[in-house]
């Protein structure tokens, strides 16, 4: 069921609309049942301070900033939440659209199976309380790429309730101390996503493109339970290491898998929350962060400087670095909520109340699914540090770069050397050179069998500290080599002879007199210095403390 | 052989008395005579001739796929037909060509029947009479009958004869004037709160309405999806049962169909109506009910009496709440499933380019006539958030009532419910059209819309010939799931009433071959 349903209208026509406005769209994820700011329950975390928005100007009170996320998460699935159409990222425009996905009259929608599957184990990973029941709404409003007029949410009786989500920040001045943090989440619900609107400035059109319309959307709404855009964006990255760890999605911000809008309020600690804004479409972990921290700014200098707060949308300008107004036009909108009438209660079962005899293709049994759940990254970590003896933000960094866990642990399985030598390694030399040349784990030019024959070499002491560093270099400039021929090739064995390191230091000496006196005289650094010299004549291919030894052992004779 | 029902033909068609091209011809040639009856919007000559071929081949090598092969059958036209325009009687989608069947079009072609043509009705399905479509009003065949026409001769002339036809009720009138009038042998309606029975009761014809959940919707354009239910007509109860086996059934496109398989709709013929227990509501017994239609009813219920079945009065309490609260959830759902009509997709769109906004006013402004925006209007007044616990949710709950109140009459032991389907008997359009759409609705839907609101099957059998010689049709209404006990009932009633056939020589010239069953009378052909 894709394109060919097209017949009906002339090609050239086919989803263009001609000259029409670009004004902000109205809804587009919006929060589902959520009134004004002074609703939601403050929350103890919120009154945590903030040093960066928060610092008090002598005399004033001091502020706390509240934030709250709406998270949409795109269902990995092969096909739509209500249709059959396949989902793909940037398949050809329209390509991917059945006859309900263009809402065609008199289609129905049938709720896929694994977007429910994917819904419950997020509900599980996420400590949440699954609903037995729950039910479908629609939720109205006009925009080009919402072709029914309304999108299918759960805005009632959503899957899933009442869960948290545990992240961990990092604060102190070498950023090694561990605070950890539980943000509640009040519900996820499943929902469709809208299609894409392509502006065509030039002449002045709009094209749309439907393969997104119907893709079945997490939406994860998280409790305003912090305070700062670090937060935020740690939050936001753990449960995308989560989503990532079961499979439910992708959860890749920059391909709009993963897309986060924050509802920010400051307030007085010990005061009502203030009016809220809620600033959209957020798509890195960065400008989440940035957006936030300016928005708390922002508000707090209106509200000193006199100002107030409206409860407005406003969207982030990453490019000038600030938070702007999306024109609201008309004002309230109204999504005029009601209940899907074609889709039944959704119906999931646990072993317990299982019906004896259903079709198990019918019914989707939670404990079976929580059976299922794979290893999720907090346990991950703890294994980490258990196993190898691993900082503990050394398992987060692991862990928050995509692939770098399993190059690690493949490095792991070929090498000698200790853990914490291949785990200094990995996220120092071979991190640094990724983040360097703004690389993906999986575009380096360096495998994990490379890196481990580096290091078996390094911990043979066939090679010293820097020869192994400019072997890596070499690696990662000439792919194909192995790190034996590269030392070979380039002559970086440490010298294994004695004697004729002996002869070196001796012949050193005897050329530097001066040194030799400025060491006798009791300048220790000056041995620093003929360690240098030797190391230079053998051309970095001895160990400095068998230099320091020789030499010391020398000078005393 | 056209006067014949379904299954006389099918009989017909299987002994080689008549092929299907003869009989599809004999149905165009009819549909063509009685054009001026405005019962199709789209004749799908070519479609139906083509399939008449496939037919005859079939029964030629003695492979014909069931009864329907080769019956000539029409759709309403707010069922979506693979590349045969659907056009809900509307601007918004003329000229509209859907690139897929609805499921129970694809059961009828899948069995063989021949696609006749797509029939008016009011756009949308918003109305009780047919009237309120873009391509103009349906005329009831019965204004045209030898019948109707000598009582008219009795009494002082009309100053303009023409201009009193009479309208078929609806909203699927078009499907009953096509089936009255002989151009096919069955024809699908909708039934959201009675527009599959209204029509049939003022045509003369059977009109059935399933339970819901029993037959798809997939594909049937949607009035109110919690209501709609795909209705047949035919001209007596057994085709009407042989229709419904066809098309029941659970479809994976419609999640709201049952899972549970179908029983066969066979029907019994029933010689004993002793140890049925007919109910009677009294709150069907309303001001407005014409004498008429009362004294047939209370005929009707002492038919079954002296028959030994036990007649009991019985109390839908809710009743009196039906009608406002099927416009408030009505309203809301149609404010809803409308919101698709943008203008882009599909379907009409103005040539205001300004702005998005403009461009979606003025499409659904050209695109829908005003009752359909009156009821989106109204529907989203309901659906605001401030006015959504006061009418939407209460409506709601008032549904609730009325869907227990039936719940609570078969309890107490009661087969079937018998009540009048209209008040009264067809009307003339002059008459009719005097009143807004929304208060002929009201009054149309008087005795039929609960139904829906209980998800219950209900059938309407014509009776007899009022004074006027116009039909007067009964509604037999059953539990839930229970069509084929309704479907007996009924055929029961039926062949107690025999309720005369339409004469409709004057229209359709020589009937001598339309109505006999010589077997090589092809003479009909223009």
């Amino acid at each position: 069921m894709a394109a060919p349903m097209l017949r009906w209208c002339c090609p050239a026509r086919r989803w263009i609309l001609a000259n029409i406005d670009r004004g902000p769209r109205h809804g587009r994820g919006a929060p589902t049942g959520s009134g004004s700011s002074g609703k939601r329950g403050q929350s103890s975390v919120a009154q945590q301070l903030l040093a960066t928005a928060q610092k008090p100007r002598k005399g004033e009170h001091q502020w706390a900033a509240v934030v709250g996320l709406e998270i949409h998460a795109q269902i990995s699935s092969n096909s739509k939440l209500f249709s059959g159409s396949q989902v793909h990222f940037a398949a050809p425009p329209n390509s991917l659209v059945s006859f309900f996905d263009a809402s065609l009259p008199g289609t129905l929608p049938v709720l896929n199976r694994r977007c429910v599957e994917a819904a419950v184990m997020t509900g599980l990973a996420l400590n949440c309380h699954i609903n037995k029941k729950s039910l479908f709404d629609r939720k109205h409003y006009f925009y080009a790429d919402l072709p029914a007029g309304y999108q299918i949410t759960q805005q009632r009786l959503p899957i899933a309730v009442k869960g948290s989500l545990a992240y961990s920040v990092f604060v102190g001045k070498n950023r090694n101390q561990v605070i950890n943090k539980t943000v509640r989440i009040k519900q996820i619900q499943l929902e469709q996503d809208s299609g894409k609107s392509l502006h065509d400035d030039l002449r002045s059109q709009t094209l749309i493109d439907l393969n997104r319309a119907g893709v079945g959307l997490l939406e994860v709404v998280l409790e305003p339970d912090m305070s700062c855009g670090e937060e935020a964006a740690t939050a936001v990255r753990e449960l995308q290491l989560i989503l990532q760890a079961l499979g439910t999605s992708q959860a890749n911000m920059a391909e709009g898998q993963l897309r986060v809008d924050a509802n920010i309020s400051v307030h007085h600690p010990g005061e009502p929350l203030g009016v809220r804004t809620e600033v959209k479409n957020l798509n890195s972990a960065r400008f989440l962060a940035k957006a936030i921290d300016y928005e708390i700014q922002r508000q707090i200098e209106e509200l000193e400087n006199g100002g107030e707060i409206l409860n407005e949308t406003r969207s982030f300008d990453c490019k000038l670095g600030c938070t702007v107004p999306m024109r609201d036009k008309e004002g309230k909108q109204d999504y005029r909520f009601i209940p899907e009438p074609n889709l039944p209660p959704l119906l999931l079962y646990d072993s317990a109340s299982l019906p004896a005899g259903a079709d198990p293709q019918q019914v989707i049994n939670i404990d079976q699914l929580r059976e299922q759940l794979p290893e999720l990254p907090s346990v991950t970590r703890e294994k980490l540090v258990q196993q190898y003896g691993m900082l503990p933000e050394h398992s987060f960094t692991l862990l928050n770069e995509v692939g770098l866990l399993e190059f690690f642990q493949n490095v792991m399985k070929e090498t000698r050397a200790e853990p914490k030598k291949v785990t200094s390694w990995v996220l120092n030399t071979f991190l640094g050179f990724l983040k360097q040349q703004n690389l993906a784990v999986s575009e380096s030019p360096v495998t994990p069998s490379a890196l481990a024959e580096l290091l078996n070499l390094l911990d043979q002491k066939i090679i010293s500290s820097a020869a192994a560093k400019k072997v890596f270099e070499e690696l990662w400039r000439s792919g194909g080599k192995t790190p034996a021929q590269i030392v070979s090739e380039k002559r970086l064995e440490l010298m294994q002879d004695q004697e004729a390191l002996e002869e070196l230091c001796q012949a050193t000496m005897e050329k530097h007199p001066q040194v030799v006196m400025d060491l006798k005289k009791g300048n220790p650094r000056a041995i620093n210095k003929l360690i240098g010299l030797v190391r230079k004549a053998t051309l970095n291919r001895a160990d400095p403390t068998v230099i320091k030894e020789m030499l010391e052992r020398q000078l005393s004779s | 052989m056209l006067g014949r029902t379904l299954r006389e033909v099918s009989v017909a068609l299987k002994q080689g008395q008549i092929t299907p091209t003869e009989l599809c011809q004999k149905c165009l040639s009819l549909i063509k005579k009685t054009k001026f009856l405005n019962a199709y919007i789209t004749v799908s000559e070519e479609v139906a001739l083509k399939q008449a071929e496939e037919s005859e081949e079939r029964y030629k090598k003695g492979h014909s796929l069931g009864e329907l092969d080769g019956i000539p059958v029409a759709v309403k036209d707010n069922f979506s037909t693979t590349g045969i325009k659907t056009t809900c009687a509307s601007n918004m989608l003329k000229g509209y060509v859907p690139p897929y069947n609805a499921t129970v079009v694809q059961k009828l072609l899948d069995q063989g029947a021949l696609l006749m043509g797509k029939t008016n009705l009011d756009e949308f399905a918003m109305g009780s009479g047919s009237t309120d479509g873009v391509f103009g009003p349906v005329k009831n065949p019965w204004s045209y009958s030898k019948q109707y026409r000598e009582k008219r001769k009795q009494k002082p002339h009309d100053e303009n004869e023409d201009t009193n036809w009479l309208i078929t009720g609806g909203s699927s009138g078009g499907s009953a004037a096509a089936v009255s009038a002989f151009t096919c042998f069955a024809a699908l309606g909708s039934d959201t709160g009675g527009s599959t029975r209204n029509p049939a009761g003022l045509c003369g014809v059977v009109g059935l309405k399933p339970t819901y959940g029993l037959v798809s919707r997939y594909g049937l354009i949607p009035l109110v999806n919690s209501m709609d239910v795909p209705g047949i007509l035919t001209r007596c109860v057994d085709d009407a049962a042989t229709v419904l086996g066809v098309l029941a059934g659970h479809d994976c496109k419609d999640s709201t169909t049952v899972q549970d398989p179908v029983k066969s709709f066979i029907l019994p013929s029933l010689t004993d109506v002793s140890k049925l227990c007919i109910g009677i509501p009294k709150e069907y017994l309303v001001p407005e009910l014409s004498s008429e239609v009362q004294s047939l009813w209370s005929k009707a219920a002492k038919l079954f009496e002296s028959e030994g079945a036990k007649v009991i009065e019985v109390s839908l309490p809710h009743t009196s709440y039906s009608i406002v609260c099927y416009h408030v959830l009505c309203t809301s759902e149609v404010a809803s499933n409308m919101a698709r009509f943008d203008g882009l997709e599909y379907g009409h769109r103005c040539d205001i380019n300004v702005s998005t906004e403009a461009m979606y006013a003025a499409t659904r402004r050209e695109g829908f006539n005003d009752v359909v925006r009156g009821r989106i209007l109204s529907g989203n007044f309901f659906l605001l958030k401030e006015n959504y616990e006061n009418y939407f949710i209460k409506a709601q709950k008032v549904r609730r009532l009325i869907a227990n109140d039936f719940v609570n009459v078969f309890n107490s032991g009661v087969d079937v419910l018998l009540t009048p389907t209209t008040l009264s008997e067809a009307v003339p359009y002059v008459e009719f059209i005097k009143e807004d759409n929304r208060t002929r609705s009201a009054q149309g839907d008087i005795f039929t819309q609960a139904v829906n609101m209980a998800g219950l099957p209900a059938v309407s059998v014509p009776m007899a010939l009022s004074n006027q010689g116009l039909p007067i049709g009964l509604q037999f209404i059953g539990r839930a799931f229970c069509d084929q006990q309704l479907l007996t009932v009924a055929k029961w009633f039926e062949k107690q009433v025999q309720f005369p056939v339409i004469q409709l020589q004057e229209i359709i010239g020589d009937c001598s071959s339309v109505f006999e069953n010589d077997l090589a009378s092809v003479s009909v052909k223009q």
